[in-house]
């Protein structure tokens, strides 16, 4: 908890709180059948997402994923956008034509991902290679499974960021499970972080459910990024607390498990330091919790409201210019 | 057509002042790019220091420096993955395939990133991806693909394929300039083969425009590549047999010119669709879906297809000569078109 006020605690508090509260609205319009598509859960891992990207300063760029709420609300974007997401919704941030949190543009601060595990490494390496091409002061931060460590682009993407020495942090969120497959069938790896040393880059390792050390870990990788010292792999030890989208009841996993990280919980965790610490008291927590809900409350009403795109909005924006949208071809008939 | 075409003449170099050869007129026109805007930058494999495996890149780092001329690890996916996320931030990544054929090793990047990129997020992908494409120099079947059609098939993505040197340069700056991603399809055949004038002013031959090689009157053939100019003599050999071939020369294949066809077609009434590449799923087959769509009350005869066969290219000489079209073979198909 080295350099955050007081203020910047109670924030991260704020974000984890938010982050848990719009997954748990969206998991009720998911029962209502409103959300389009699969709802995917970070409940248990909001302290990775919320205070790797808190270590950040304005003008980096991050690459989340689908599983890194947190971090799109650290970068500004609002519930809103992630509602009318999830509901695929005109007025989205990808305008309905992508889901979940599959948004992002380069001058709001993030970039989107694809499906393809471990394909927005290389890309982040590659807006690393930019910023600094473009004498930005810029560290790119993006966040993998431990099922996406197990992917080739991971593998040239942290390859080539660790050549180039290039100012990029890859958060690597180990959660046990990629969808049914536990880590031992990932990788024979003992940690993630034992990757870092092969491709000779930085590694550290944190208690994933403890924002704080989350955020020192981080800032010191974003620290070390900004003064070219290269890339670090930081592996965050969390828990998948949910199966990997809504449908999925999980019964693969150990309840024992599930009980023992229940009891790790990070916004508990977070709430108790914070009152242990007499940073905060239960009940200025309490009156944080309830801004969140009445916020949250009133960005699901604005974003039902929000209407769904038009169909002839399918066949645009596939190009800048010049290619034909979708009209029928002519026949000739005319000699 | 400015200059000759030196086919069987194996090895042969333009030794003549003042004419520029297809690899020649690829790199100049990169470096009038690179120093006409300081976002454009190169990333590939042994591009740097050796010039490129074809040395189409050769000078450049001399000239811009290694931040502007990037070696990469044999990692084709982080090299264009790195371009991808290089071009959303506003630069212009012209990266180099060592040999087309590699760029399977990218195909998740360019079908899935750089394509959809636009469509989904908004955010544009101003990328060149570059590389040696084709046969006919025996480098088996990891060295003399024709991949093109594998992406014509993606939405998002524009393809072209020079057949002279004036193209080349024109569309390789073409393709620098272009907001969204370009992959440029280069004969390797070709690089040295042949060599034409070109203008020392600053021209650009615009992306979806096909161009007519050869007026004829009896039928079209529809090609692109080094097979313009395979079309090109074979049009020689029939116009002593009195029949008048045209031969449009495609160079962009999408966004595809299909104006330029539908005129060539309504006037000759037959075509063949001749490429290297192999038949099922080709631009071939997407160019009869055109034509028998657009203008079938014109056709007084079957769209032909002269091609390679299904199969991967191989490596010994007879076995790679009987896969790929000829001027031969492809008189074989004009002559029974002709007659039908």
């Amino acid at each position: 908890m080295s350099d955050l006020t007081r203020d910047q605690k109670l924030e991260l508090y704020r974000y984890m709180r938010l982050n848990r509260v719009v997954e748990e609205r969206l998991v009720n319009l998911y029962r209502q059948g409103k959300v389009v598509g699969g709802l995917y859960r970070s409940l248990g891992q909001e302290a990775t997402s919320v205070g790797t990207a808190y270590a950040l300063a304005k003008g980096d760029i991050v690459g989340p994923l689908i599983r890194n709420l947190g971090v799109v609300l650290v970068m500004g974007y609002s519930p809103r956008d992630v509602m009318t997401q999830y509901m695929a919704r005109a007025t989205s941030p990808s305008g309905g034509k992508d889901c979940n949190l599959h948004f992002g543009r380069p001058e709001r601060g993030v970039i989107s991902p694809i499906s393809m595990l471990g394909a927005l490494i290389p890309v982040m390496a590659g807006i690393a290679l930019a910023g600094r091409m473009q004498k930005k002061d810029l560290v790119a931060m993006t966040w993998i499974g431990d099922g996406g460590t197990s992917t080739g682009a991971f593998h040239e993407g942290l390859n080539f960021a660790a050549v180039q020495k290039l100012p990029l942090v890859v958060v690597a969120e180990n959660n046990g499970w990629a969808y049914s497959t536990p880590f031992r069938k990932q990788t024979a790896a003992k940690s993630l972080v034992a990757k870092a040393e092969a491709y000779g880059i930085a590694g550290d390792q944190v208690d994933g459910n403890d924002v704080f050390a989350v955020y020192d870990a981080a800032r010191r990788a974003v620290d070390r990024a900004r003064s070219g010292g290269g890339p670090t792999l930081l592996e965050s030890l969390t828990y998948r607390m949910k199966g990997h989208a809504e449908h999925d009841a999980q019964a693969y996993v150990p309840k024992e498990d599930l009980e023992e990280w229940r009891r790790r919980d990070p916004l508990e965790r977070c709430l108790r330091a914070l009152i242990a610490s007499s940073a905060a008291t239960a009940d200025e927590l309490a009156a944080i919790d309830r801004a969140v809900s009445d916020e949250v409350d009133r960005e699901v009403e604005a974003a039902e409201q929000s209407p769904l795109p038009s169909p002839e909005d399918a066949l645009k924006n596939v190009y800048a210019s010049g290619i034909p949208e979708g009209e029928p071809a002519a026949v000739r008939r005319d000699a | 057509m400015s200059s000759a075409p030196h086919f069987g003449a194996d090895g042969t170099t333009p030794a003549a002042r003042g004419q520029t050869t297809y690899v020649d007129a690829i790199r100049e026109g990169i470096r009038e790019e690179m120093l006409r805007d300081g976002s454009v930058f190169l990333i590939g494999e042994d591009i740097g220091v050796y010039g490129g495996a074809f040395k189409v890149t050769d000078g450049l780092i001399a000239e811009f420096g290694e931040d502007r001329v990037i070696d990469t690890p044999i990692a084709e996916t982080a090299i264009v993955g790195a371009a991808v996320g290089a071009a959303m931030m506003g630069m212009r990544p012209v990266a180099e395939m060592q040999f087309i054929d590699f760029i399977s090793c990218a195909f998740d990047m360019i079908t899935n990133f750089a394509a959809k990129s636009r469509y989904r997020t908004g955010v544009g992908v101003p990328l060149v991806i570059r590389g040696p494409s084709g046969g006919g120099v025996h480098g088996g079947p990891f060295h003399s693909q024709n991949p093109e059609a594998y992406f014509a098939h993606t939405p998002g993505l524009k393809i072209v394929q020079p057949a002279t040197a004036y193209d080349a340069k024109g569309l390789i700056k073409a393709a620098i300039r272009d907001d969204d991603p370009v992959l440029f399809f280069e004969h390797k055949f070709l690089y040295r083969r042949i060599k034409e004038e070109l203008p020392t002013e600053d021209y650009v031959v615009p992306i979806g425009k096909a161009i007519v090689r050869r007026p004829g009157r009896d039928l079209t053939i529809v090609t692109y590549g080094a097979m313009v100019w395979t079309a090109l003599e074979a049009a020689k050999t029939l116009e002593a047999e009195g029949i008048d071939a045209e031969v449009v020369d495609l160079r962009t294949l999408f966004p595809m010119d299909e104006e330029t066809i539908l005129e060539s077609v309504a006037r000759t009434n037959k075509a063949i669709l001749l490429h290297e590449a192999t038949r099922t799923g080709g631009i071939g087959a997407e160019i009869a879906a055109v034509l028998s769509e657009r203008c079938f009350e014109y056709l007084d005869g079957p769209l032909m297809r002269v091609t390679a066969p299904d199969t991967p290219v191989p490596y010994s000489p007879p076995l790679e000569e009987a896969f790929l079209p000829n001027a031969e073979k492809l008189c074989r198909a004009a002559r029974a078109l002709a007659a039908y």
